[in-house]
C-alpha cells in the first residue's frame, strides 16, 4: 500500500514538468494553430537558462529565482521566434509550421551545444528540500513533494489567467475564432506573440522546474517532445484541463509501467494513446477540427501533365551516367549514392501521398522502418533468401499501413497527422522493447544481401533499379486514373462522392500504397546496412521525410525524389563540418520564409519566366 | 408509371427544430420540378436526404420505386441521380476536360486502375459533354481560373456523366448574372426535353422559377404549401402570404434572398 501510493506521488511529481511544457503547447496551439514541433527545445533551453543561473544566483531564493527567470528569458526566446519566422507561416498549411520549428529545433540544439558543451550538466539540489520523507514508510523525496504542491498552483495561475483576466478572454475568443477576434478590432499580432511568450515561458518553468530531477542534456528536446505529443494529443489540442488530466494519467501509468512492467513501459503508453484516439479522434477534451488547406500556399496547383521531352532526355542522360557510376566512382561514391537512392524513394513515397492526396502523415517512418524490420527479422529469424525478404518488406509495410490508415483516415488535418505519428510511435516502442525478437535499442546486424548482389557495384545496380522502379510506379501513378481519383478526393469530397467516388477507400488505398514503396525502401536499406536499429523508425526520421518533400515542393511531381536527393547530398556535406544542424536549421528557415515553393515549384516558376509567353 | 424520386413522408429534425416535416412528392420522368421556398424552409435539407448526404429522422425516398433511403451519396449516384452544389464544387487541380473525364471513369468503374494514362481516356465522352454545355472551346483550361458561370456549367457536364435519369441541382443560378441564368436554365430545360432527365431543383430567383418550371412546390417551416403549375402558384393566397404578406409574385422582378 505504501510503495503505490509512494509510486503514485512520483508519478505525480513527474506530471508537475510534463503539465507545463503540454499545457504550453497546447495554449499556443489553440490560439494561432500552430503545433509548435520546437517545444520540447524551448523546455530543453530552459534546463540549460536555468542551470546557468543556478550558478550565479546563490542560496534558496537564488534557486526559486534563477526558476524563473529561466521561465521570461525562454519566454521571450519564443516570442522572438514568433516575431522572426513563424509570423510568416500562420496563413499556410501546418507541414510549413512543422518545417520551420524543425528547423528551429535543429538550431536551438547546435547553439545549446555551442554554450553549454556536449556533457550532461547535473542539476543542483533544491536548497532546504535535499532529504525524502516517509510515506507510510516508503521514502518520497521531498522535491518530489514541492513539485505535487507547486503543479496545481501553475495550473491554478492559468487557470485564473484565462478564466478571469481581460487577456484570458482574448485567448479563450481567438480559440474559438480567430478571424472574428480580428474583425473586432483585437490586435492579432501582439496576441499571438503574447500567447508564444506564455507557452514557452511555461516549458521554460518545466525545464528549470526539473533540473534537481533529471539535469540538463542535448537529447531532452526530442525525449520530452515525444511525451509532450503524447498527452497533448490524448487531453485534446488546444485545451489545458485535458493537458492537465492526461499528464497525470501518463506519468502515473509511466511510474507503474516501470515498476510492474519494465518490459513494456512505452508500448502501454502508446496503445493508451492510440486507444483514447480510436474511441475519441479529437482526444478526450478536443474539439473536433475542421482540416485546414493541405498542400502548400502559393498559386493554385497545375494540372498534372507527362514530362516534355528535353527532361525526359536530361533524366535518361542522368540515369545513364548513375548506371556507369561503378566504373567512375570510388567505393564511398557507391554507398553515398545507394544511401540516396534509397532515401530518393521513401521521400517519393510520402511525396505521393502529401502532394497527390493531401494527406500530411506524421509517421511515414513506421512503413519505412517497418519495411526495413520486416527484412531483417525474416532474414533472422526464417532465414529468407534477401529476394523473397525484399518483396514481403514492401507486403508487409503496406499491410501495416492498411490498418493503420484504417484508423487514422477517420479524423483528417492536424489529427490525422497526430494518429499517424502515434501508431508510428506505437511501433518505434514496441521494436524498441521487445528485445528478445528486434534485439531493441542493440538492433539487428549481420543481415547482407544475397551473394550476387554483395558486391558494391552488384548491390548499388540492384537499389538503382528498384529505387528508380518504384519513384517511376509512383509518378506513374499520379497520371493513371488511381491518380486522378486521389486528387479528385482531394480537391472536392463531396463532388467526389456525388460522381461515385468512394473516398475513404481511395486514400486509404493510396496509404497502403505509399506505405509499401517505403518499406521497399526500408528493405533495401537494411540489406545496404547490414543492419536495422530502431531509430528507423524514430519521428527524426519521419521529419526528415515531410522536410524533403517540402523543399523540394509538394505541388509538383518530382518534389519528392529531387528533394531527397538534394537533402541527402547537403546532409552528407553539411555532417562534415561542426554546427551542421545550425546551418541546416537556418537553411530550412530560409526556405520557408523565401521559397515556399520548395526547388522544383521555384525552378518551374523560374522557366516560365524564362519562356516568357511560351505559357 | 413509376414517379423517378418520390419522398415519403420524409421528417429531419435538428434538436427540437423539425427542418423538414413529413414531407411527401412524387416526380415523373422527364419533369421540371422547382423546390421554393423562404430561407430556413427546409429546402436544402429535403435536398441533401434525397441525395444520401444527409440521413432523414424518419420517411423513406425512392428511387424508380426502389427504396434508397441511407444510402451513401456514391451509391446513390450510381443508381443513376446527378447533382450539383450550391457553392460550386470541381476539381481545382486539374483541366476542364479532366473533370469530365473524372466523372466518366467513375462511371466506367475505373477508378482504381494504375496502368493507363488517364488523360487519354474517355476523352471523346467528355468532349462531347462539354459541348453540350458550350464549354467545349475551354476543355483545356485550367480548372482553377474560370469564372463562376462556367463553373456552374463545368458542373452541369460532370452530373450528366452517366447519363442520369434525375438531376437534382441546389440553387443552379446562385451567383451568377442574369443572362447568364436564363442562359444556364435555357440549357437544362433542353437536356429535359432531348433526353428525359427528371430535374428537381431549388431557386431563389423567381424569374428562373417561373420561366423555366414546369411544376413548383413551395415550403414553408419544412412543410410544403403548395404545389402546382407556375399560374396556379403564382394564385395561390398562401404562397403570396410566405413570400410578399400577401402582395403578388410577378415574374420582372427577382426575390433574392
Amino acid at each position: 500500500m505504501g510503495l503505490i501510493l509512494a509510486q503514485l506521488l512520483t508519478g505525480l511529481a513527474n506530471a508537475g514538468a510534463l503539465f507545463m511544457v503540454a499545457s504550453g503547447l497546447s495554449l499556443i496551439f489553440g490560439v494561432t494553430r500552430i503545433v509548435n514541433f520546437a517545444h520540447g527545445s524551448f523546455y530543453m533551453l530552459g534546463a540549460y537558462v536555468g542551470w546557468s543561473a543556478m550558478q550565479v544566483l546563490p542560496g534558496a531564493l537564488g534557486f526559486w529565482g534563477a526558476i524563473l527567470v529561466a521561465g521570461v528569458i525562454v519566454g521571450l526566446v519564443g516570442a522572438a521566434v514568433e516575431m522572426l519566422i513563424l509570423r510568416r507561416v500562420y496563413a499556410a498549411p501546418e507541414l510549413f509550421q512543422l518545417v520551420a520549428t524543425f528547423g528551429v529545433i535543429l538550431v536551438v540544439q547546435d547553439l545549446a551545444l555551442m554554450i553549454w558543451g556536449p556533457t550532461d550538466l547535473l542539476g543542483p539540489r533544491a536548497p532546504g528540500l535535499t532529504g525524502v520523507v516517509r510515506v507510510m514508510g516508503e521514502p518520497v523525496p521531498q522535491y518530489d513533494l514541492a513539485l505535487i504542491a507547486i503543479t496545481p498552483g501553475v495550473a491554478l495561475a492559468l487557470w485564473y489567467l484565462i478564466a478571469k483576466t481581460r487577456v484570458g478572454i482574448l485567448v479563450r475568443a481567438a480559440t474559438q475564432d480567430r478571424e472574428m477576434v480580428g474583425a473586432l478590432g483585437v490586435n492579432q499580432s501582439w496576441l499571438f506573440t503574447g500567447t508564444f511568450f506564455l507557452g514557452c515561458a511555461l516549458a521554460g518553468l518545466g525545464g528549470a522546474l526539473q533540473l534537481p530531477k533529471g539535469g540538463a542534456d542535448l537529447l531532452m528536446d526530442f525525449t520530452i517532445l515525444a511525451q509532450v505529443f503524447v498527452v497533448v494529443v490524448i487531453g485534446g489540442m488546444g485545451s489545458l484541463p485535458g493537458a492537465l488530466i492526461a499528464s497525470v494519467l501518463i506519468s502515473v501509468i509511466n511510474v507503474f509501467g516501470v515498476a510492474y512492467l519494465p518490459q513494456s513501459t512505452l508500448v502501454l503508453t502508446y496503445v493508451v494513446m492510440v486507444a483514447v484516439l480510436i474511441w475519441w479522434p479529437f482526444g478526450l477534451l478536443g474539439r473536433a477540427e475542421v482540416a485546414g488547406e493541405l498542400g502548400q500556399v502559393g498559386a493554385p496547383e497545375e494540372p498534372v501533365r507527362p514530362a516534355g521531352w528535353p527532361v525526359r532526355a536530361g533524366v535518361a542522360a542522368a540515369l545513364v551516367l548513375l548506371a556507369t557510376l561503378p566504373a567512375w566512382g570510388g567505393g564511398f561514391a557507391l554507398v553515398l549514392a545507394t544511401d540516396i537512392l534509397i532515401f530518393c524513394l521513401f521521400a517519393a513515397s510520402l511525396h505521393f501521398l502529401l502532394g497527390q492526396g493531401g494527406l500530411v502523415s506524421f509517421g511515414h517512418a513506421a512503413f519505412y522502418g517497418g519495411g526495413a524490420y520486416v527484412a531483417a527479422l525474416l532474414v533472422r529469424h526464417a532465414d529468407t533468401p534477401m529476394e523473397l525478404a525484399l518483396i514481403l518488406a514492401p507486403l508487409g509495410a503496406g499491410l501495416g499501413a492498411l490498418i493503420v490508415g484504417w484508423v487514422a483516415l477517420r479524423a483528417s488535418g492536424v489529427y490525422f497527422a497526430m494518429l499517424t505519428l502515434a501508431f508510428a510511435q506505437l511501433l518505434w516502442s514496441l521494436v524498441y522493447q521487445w528485445g528478445d525478437v528486434t534485439g531493441g535499442d542493440d538492433g539487428i546486424v549481420g543481415i547482407w544481401p544475397a551473394d550476387w548482389a554483395s558486391g558494391g557495384a552488384a548491390f548499388f545496380w540492384l537499389t538503382l533499379v528498384l529505387c528508380v522502379g518504384g519513384i517511376l510506379v509512383l509518378r506513374h501513378a499520379a497520371h493513371a486514373p488511381f491518380g486522378y481519383a486521389l486528387r479528385a478526393s482531394r480537391d472536392a469530397p463531396l463532388r467526389a462522392e456525388a460522381t461515385g467516388l468512394d473516398t475513404r477507400r481511395i486514400r486509404l488505398v493510396a496509404f497502403a500504397f505509399a506505405g509499401a514503396m517505403a518499406g521497399l525502401a526500408g528493405g533495401l536499406f537494411t540489406f545496404s546496412k547490414g543492419s536495422v536499429f530502431p531509430n528507423e523508425l524514430e519521428i527524426a526520421r519521419s521529419f526528415d521525410a515531410l522536410i524533403v518533400v517540402f523543399l523540394g515542393g509538394v505541388k509538383t511531381l518530382s518534389g519528392g525524389w529531387v528533394g531527397g536527393g538534394v537533402f541527402k547530398s547537403a546532409e552528407d556535406l553539411l555532417t562534415r563540418f561542426d554546427y551542421w544542424r545550425l546551418a541546416l536549421g537556418l537553411l530550412i528557415i530560409a526556405v520557408v520564409i523565401a521559397a515556399p515553393e520548395g526547388i522544383v515549384g521555384t525552378l518551374k516558376r523560374l522557366a516560365r519566366r524564362q519562356g516568357g509567353e511560351d505559357r | 408509371m413509376t414517379p423517378v424520386l418520390e419522398a415519403r413522408h420524409l421528417t429531419r429534425h435538428f434538436g427540437a427544430i423539425r427542418a423538414v416535416d413529413d414531407v411527401s412528392f412524387a416526380l415523373a420522368p422527364g419533369e421540371l420540378l422547382a423546390l421554393i421556398g423562404p430561407n430556413g424552409a427546409g429546402k436544402s435539407t429535403c435536398f441533401n436526404m434525397a441525395m444520401g448526404q444527409l440521413a432523414p429522422s424518419s420517411g423513406q425516398v425512392l428511387l424508380e420505386g426502389r427504396d434508397i433511403t441511407g444510402w451513401p451519396a456514391r451509391r446513390i449516384w450510381r443508381a443513376g441521380v446527378g447533382r450539383t452544389f450550391q457553392i460550386t464544387a470541381t476539381y481545382a487541380s486539374m483541366r476542364v476536360i479532366e473533370n469530365v473525364q473524372m466523372a466518366c471513369l467513375s462511371h466506367h468503374r475505373r477508378t482504381f486502375s494504375l496502368i493507363p494514362r488517364a488523360h487519354r481516356l474517355y476523352r471523346d465522352e467528355a468532349m462531347a459533354l462539354l459541348e453540350t454545355v458550350g464549354m467545349g472551346a475551354q476543355a483545356e483550361r485550367h480548372a482553377a481560373i474560370l469564372a463562376y458561370g462556367d463553373l456552374k456549367r463545368l458542373e452541369l457536364a460532370m452530373a450528366l456523366a452517366h447519363a442520369p435519369r434525375l438531376l437534382l441541382m441546389d440553387e443552379p443560378t446562385a451567383g451568377m448574372a442574369p443572362g447568364e441564368r436564363a442562359a444556364l436554365m435555357e440549357l437544362v430545360a433542353g437536356i429535359v426535353a432531348e433526353r428525359g432527365t427528371a430535374v428537381l431543383f431549388t431557386e431563389h430567383d423567381m424569374d428562373v422559377v417561373f420561366g423555366h418550371a414546369q411544376r413548383i412546390m413551395v415550403m414553408n417551416r419544412g412543410q410544403i404549401i403548395a404545389d402546382g403549375t407556375p399560374q396556379a402558384i403564382r394564385g395561390d393566397a398562401r404562397v403570396r402570404e410566405v413570400y410578399l404578406g400577401g402582395g403578388a409574385i410577378t415574374a420582372g422582378r427577382g426575390a433574392d434572398g
